[in-house]
């Protein structure tokens, strides 16, 4: 009996002075953490791609309240959650809301097999690093989509393909979520993250070629030329040319499509307009 | 008598010196000529000529743009035509000036006479004074890698030169430029070898020659016992078996004088020697005696199928097409065609690009022959380790660059790989290796130069 209730005290009393210890060094050594962490935590996707710059979701999180606490959460944007996510960010820090627009990859490459003609035949390892390390490629165009499809490798959400019949790689609209990887993955820097537009519709140059107009038309019928015809119709000032290409800024654009109607090449695109009537008639 | 080599791997691929026995033809004058300005390693040249002015032959058209760098020399006379991009040996438009070709009128201060100078005609001359002619002249290697020569011959506070080594090994199939130009000017290289060893401030050379060229080790063995048995100088020739990658510096160090190189960043000269090729040091004969700047060099134009192949002085900026046609055009069907050789040679999509001061082949591969075969999978045969010149283990070093395990690669040493291709050509199983491992390397050099500049 004795041994018993013996037993009972000593370990009573050991646990009582563990549970002492534990309390003064919980007190002692805590770990201040916003509980603001946890809370934007939960309220963003959890799927740690990396699209916004940071190594994860908690990264993430960390980099909101420390911006919330600085005054301004501006340059932080959950790509995948987009704008959702991003305000119910705003409202549980308090903040305006940063920018939320939606984005989407868009491949600045219209080069396909048609405008495009092979000068030369690849025979090595088919990756886009690979082919871009060894030369222009097999066509002589040294700034366009090489087709190997190391984009199609960085994505994770399975939203861009080569597409066999042009050779060249396709952004699924509905799929992307704008995390970058393929940007970073992209060794000619073809890819693009741009603003999607109100539904969908955007207005881009297809073409990266720096080459000068002669030069490229001759590589490509579809290039840029930087001839700047569409700088001069552009009404918004949204149009700059620079190193022989034209480049179109979406926060500028006011998508009036002036410009692909100038564009002597077609090197510029408007994407997911409704079919005019008069080109409907042709 | 044992014959040396380098220590570890190597293969023997098939020679096919066609134009051994070629003699040496010059080329004809291009039409117009084009000048990249990155020919060598480092900061691309500056042009210091604008559209419209007159160049002759010898004068200066680019300064060299950096301590890494080397200036550019017109091998032509006439118009500045443009400064604009061109289609160089990387395979994408780059920086060139562009020459329209007027007659043929030299700078007056070169000496175009044949006459030989020898060392003891110019007491003038210091290791300094070579030195800054042989970076005035614009010198880089003439091998293929192209690195400033006057750097090469300054080494760095920690390292001591003991000897200059010549490597006229040329074990790169199909290309005889080498081998022609000893058979053709061997007292001038000798000359040129004197004047690399006084800069270097050594008295030791050696010449490494592979025994598949018994004449041009015959030839300068006797002319070196002539020219250097009577003077301070020890040179001697070393005949060596035939082994690729012998050219390769570290291959060669290793062959001729038995020490090792350390891996990256440790250059040959940690080991006491300083390796020039023979092409170079004819170059630097004829900077400083005959104040001629590099702008001519032998150039093999080859191939099986070519009707006349050949060996060619040859002015730089000349279009390969031209040389093409002077060896009978281009072969009917679909062909490869590659700047240097075809081990190490780079292939290219356009006959348009220019001969440069690297460019010591013109190599044209039919397309039977140069197809590769589909990759079949790895059987851990270790083919490829046994013949890695630099003892790497090539099919670890390629699968884990394919799927991008950067750390693993440099803690596998990627970056000592020479990138010889001995591996990919050796495997059985036809795997791209090289392909991977240059992909590799590439991107784990680019992090360890990122984390040299954070610090």
């Amino acid at each position: 009996m004795n041994f018993m209730l013996i037993a009972v005290i000593v370990l009573g009393a050991i646990g009582l002075v563990a549970a002492l210890v534990l309390f003064a060094a919980s007190k002692k050594f805590a770990v201040d953490e916003d509980p603001r962490i946890a809370q934007v935590n939960e309220v963003l996707p959890g799927a740690n791609c990396g699209g916004c710059g940071f190594a994860g979701c908690g990264g993430m999180a960390d980099a909101l309240v420390k911006g919330a606490d600085a005054g301004s959460i501006e340059g932080l944007n959950c790509p995948v959650g987009g704008a959702d996510v991003m305000s119910k960010v705003a409202d549980l820090l308090g903040m305006a809301i940063a920018n939320g627009e939606p984005k989407v990859a868009v491949v600045r490459c219209n080069g396909t097999c048609e405008h495009r003609p092979k000068v030369a035949e690849y025979a090595g390892l088919r990756t886009c690093a690979a082919m871009h390390a060894c030369g222009a490629g097999e066509t002589a165009c040294g700034f366009g989509c090489l087709g190997c499809g190391d984009c199609m490798e960085a994505c994770q959400f399975d939203a861009i393909r080569i597409n066999p019949e042009t050779g060249i790689a396709e952004v699924d609209e509905e799929k992307c979520v704008a995390c970058g990887a393929c940007v970073k993955a992209c060794p000619r820097n073809i890819i693009e993250l741009r603003k999607k537009g109100p539904k969908g519709r955007r207005v881009y140059v297809s073409c990266v070629n720096k080459d000068k107009g002669a030069v490229s038309m001759k590589a490509c019928k579809v290039s840029c030329i930087g001839c700047s015809k569409c700088e001069r119709e552009c009404p918004f000032g949204a149009i700059t040319v620079g190193n022989n290409c034209s480049y179109i800024d979406p926060e500028k654009c006011r998508l009036c499509r002036k410009c692909e109607k100038v564009c002597p090449t077609h090197a510029i695109v408007a994407v997911n307009f409704p079919i005019k009537k008069e080109e409907a008639a042709v | 008598m044992n014959i040396k080599t380098f220590s570890i791997g190597g293969i023997h691929p098939e020679e096919n010196k066609l134009t051994h026995e070629v003699e040496t033809k010059v080329a004809n004058l291009p039409k117009q000529a084009v000048f990249p300005l990155s020919q060598h390693i480092g900061a691309p040249a500056v042009p210091v000529v604008q559209k419209g002015d007159k160049v002759k032959v010898g004068t200066m058209i680019a300064d060299a743009g950096g301590f890494v760098s080397a200036p550019i020399y017109s091998s032509v006379s006439g118009t500045v035509l443009k400064i604009d991009t061109a289609i160089d040996a990387t395979g994408y438009r780059k920086p060139a000036i562009i020459i329209n070709v007027e007659g043929d009128e030299w700078e007056e201060t070169i000496d175009r006479s044949d006459k030989l100078e020898t060392v003891k005609d110019h007491p003038e001359l210091t290791p300094e004074e070579i030195i800054n002619r042989v970076k005035t002249a614009g010198i880089t290697g003439m091998g293929g890698a192209g690195f400033p020569t006057f750097i090469k011959l300054t080494p760095p506070p920690t390292a001591k030169a003991e000897c200059v080594i010549i490597n006229a090994v040329e074990c790169e199939p199909y290309i005889t430029a080498d081998y022609r130009l000893m058979m053709e000017k061997a007292d001038e290289i000798l000359v040129g070898l004197e004047l690399l060893m006084m800069a270097a401030k050594v008295t030791t050379g050696y010449i490494g020659i592979e025994t598949n060229k018994p004449k041009a080790i015959d030839l300068l063995t006797k002319k070196c016992a002539e020219t250097f048995s009577a003077s301070k100088y020890h040179v001697e020739v070393v005949p060596l078996k035939q082994r690729y990658p012998q050219g390769g510096e570290k291959q060669l160090v290793d062959a001729v004088i038995n020490r090792q190189v350390p891996a990256p960043p440790a250059i040959p000269v940690n080991v006491g020697a300083i390796v020039q090729n023979v092409g170079t040091a004819y170059a630097v004969y004829e900077a400083v005696m005959k104040r001629k700047p590099l702008f001519e060099r032998y150039t093999t134009v080859t191939g099986k199928r070519l009707q006349s192949p050949g060996n060619f002085l040859v002015r730089m900026g000349t279009p390969m097409q031209d040389l093409i046609e002077a060896c009978g055009g281009m072969p009917e069907g679909d062909n490869k065609l590659l700047a240097g050789g075809p081990m190490m040679g780079k292939a290219l999509t356009s006959t348009e690009v220019p001969i440069c001061k690297g460019t010591n082949s013109v190599t044209i591969i039919s397309d039977d022959e140069a197809r590769r075969k589909e990759p079949q999978p790895c059987i851990r045969c270790a083919k490829c380790v046994g013949v890695c010149p630099m003892g790497l283990e090539p099919y670890l070093l390629a699968k884990v660059s394919e799927v991008k395990n950067w750390e693993r690669a440099e803690r596998e040493d990627i970056v000592s790989c020479i990138e010889c291709g001995s591996c990919q050509f050796t495997c059985p199983a036809h795997r791209p290796l090289l392909d991977n491992i240059r992909q590799g390397k590439s991107t784990v050099m680019g992090i360890i130069r990122a984390r040299a500049a954070k610090k």
